[in-house]
């Protein structure tokens, strides 16, 4: 803790005027606001949320999709325990489903969906596959053990997600008021540096990739707010013991090997060029379907979640927050998403 | 659901395949199995960053 505080005050003593910096995982907002790091540096720093929560950002469309799947009375669905809530374009989420019978099924890992897939022969087992690059390596070796097994019950409805891309369009966007980004240090393990590098030097802003601790935040803080001292726009790595400056290279040619980027839509912000994956050759048939861009580029009515995802509304600010909006009885995926930004604020500031 | 997790490397099935190499991980007691097709390196005993149930990194040693 003395070096959290020793943190805090090197970053006071360095700020000259009060940066914008925004954080991109919706782990490292969750930590933050848990730990009060927003409030004890509200002077000197606003903290913007990021879009780094791949729960929020799955289309409507994509819960559509799989609601759809799991009436049919063979399909079992799996996937992460956060999905479940995700309301589709009607308001209806799975959870609603399984209450009414639909076999939907939490696991922990893809890996766990191939048991089920082998054990239970006679259904048809789809595997909602969402997550940013940190998840992606998990899903290939499913892709991988999958198409070894020459397995007929399983197949996969894509929704993961790129981060560089969205980040990319987020920073060329005129109205972002961001002047350093905190690069989600897990990611950042998996990819290196090659992409936020690129990033940093086209948009002239700091990226710093950063880890999920007090003490790892407040370094990628520091790091970052010494360099818009400095009028600096560098690459820098404040996770070390995690981050390598290539990243895992098994991983990265795991995902190349199994995946190519697609266009795709993320709710709330419309379509990010190369935003996703979808699976390649020989692997394409462990598809549910082709990939096809007719989803509405702007999500639920109710919810302006895509103000939130680029930093553009505090979550305080929405008319339906802690009212309408809670999450109990969410509105939208930031908070149902135990690293949306709704979620947080209302846990910790409500 | 981007936030990995360390443990330690207890046993492993030594598969040739990298693909279906697994080990178990052990978090505070808690043993979970783990895929140890992105860390071929990994020995027993060595902390693990694990993510949705494959090993992302080994960690380094704390000095």
């Amino acid at each position: 803790m003395s070096e959290c505080v020793a943190l805090l005050e090197q970053i006071r003593g360095c700020c000259s005027q009060r940066w914008t910096v925004m954080e991109v995982c919706g782990g490292q907002t969750h930590a933050l606001l848990r730990h009060g790091l927003d409030r004890l540096l509200e002077d000197s720093i606003e903290l913007i949320h990021g879009p780094g929560c791949p729960v929020c950002v799955t289309d409507s469309e994509r819960i559509d999709q799989a609601i759809a799947l799991v009436k049919k009375p063979e399909v079992t669905l799996c996937s992460y325990g956060d999905m479940l809530r995700v309301p589709g374009s009607d308001g209806s989420n799975l959870l609603g489903c399984r209450s009414e019978g639909a076999d939907v099924r939490v696991i922990y890992s893809p890996l766990d969906v191939l048991e089920i897939a082998r054990r239970e022969t006679d259904r048809q087992v789809v595997f909602l596959a969402v997550g940013f690059e940190t998840t992606a390596p998990a899903t290939g070796l499913l892709v991988q053990q999958a198409h070894q097994q020459r397995l007929t019950n399983l197949r996969l409805l894509m929704a993961h997600v790129r981060v560089a891309p969205a980040l990319d369009q987020l920073l060329g966007d005129p109205a972002c008021t961001v002047q350093g980004l905190l690069a989600a240090g897990h990611v950042c393990a998996v990819m290196g540096e090659a992409e936020y590098v690129d990033l940093a030097a086209q948009h002239r802003r700091p990226i710093v990739m950063t880890g999920f601790s007090p003490e790892a935040l407040l370094r990628g803080i520091l790091c970052c707010i010494k360099q818009l001292e400095e009028g600096r726009h560098d690459l820098r790595n404040a996770y070390e013991a995690v981050v390598d400056q290539g990243g895992n290279r098994d991983a990265r040619r795991l995902i190349e090997t199994v995946f190519e980027p697609v266009d795709r839509v993320w709710r709330g912000l419309g379509v990010i060029g190369k935003g996703g994956y979808r699976l390649r050759d020989p692997y394409t048939a462990l598809a549910v379907e082709p990939e096809e861009l007719d989803g509405q580029p702007y999500g639920n009515g109710q919810c302006p979640s895509g103000q939130v995802l680029r930093g553009l509304m505090r979550p305080g600010e929405c008319p339906s927050f802690g009212d309408a909006c809670t999450p109990a009885h969410p509105l939208g995926a930031p908070m149902v998403s135990s690293e949306g930004a709704c979620a947080a604020y209302f846990r910790f500031h409500h | 659901m981007c936030l990995a997790v360390a443990g330690e490397l207890v046993s492993s099935n030594h598969h040739p395949d990298p693909l279906w190499r697994v080990g178990d991980v052990s978090f505070a007691g808690v043993l979970r199995q783990v895929s140890l097709a992105c860390v071929p390196t990994a020995q027993i005993g060595d902390q693990l960053l694990v993510h949705v149930g494959v090993a992302l990194k080994v960690m380094e040693p704390e000095r």
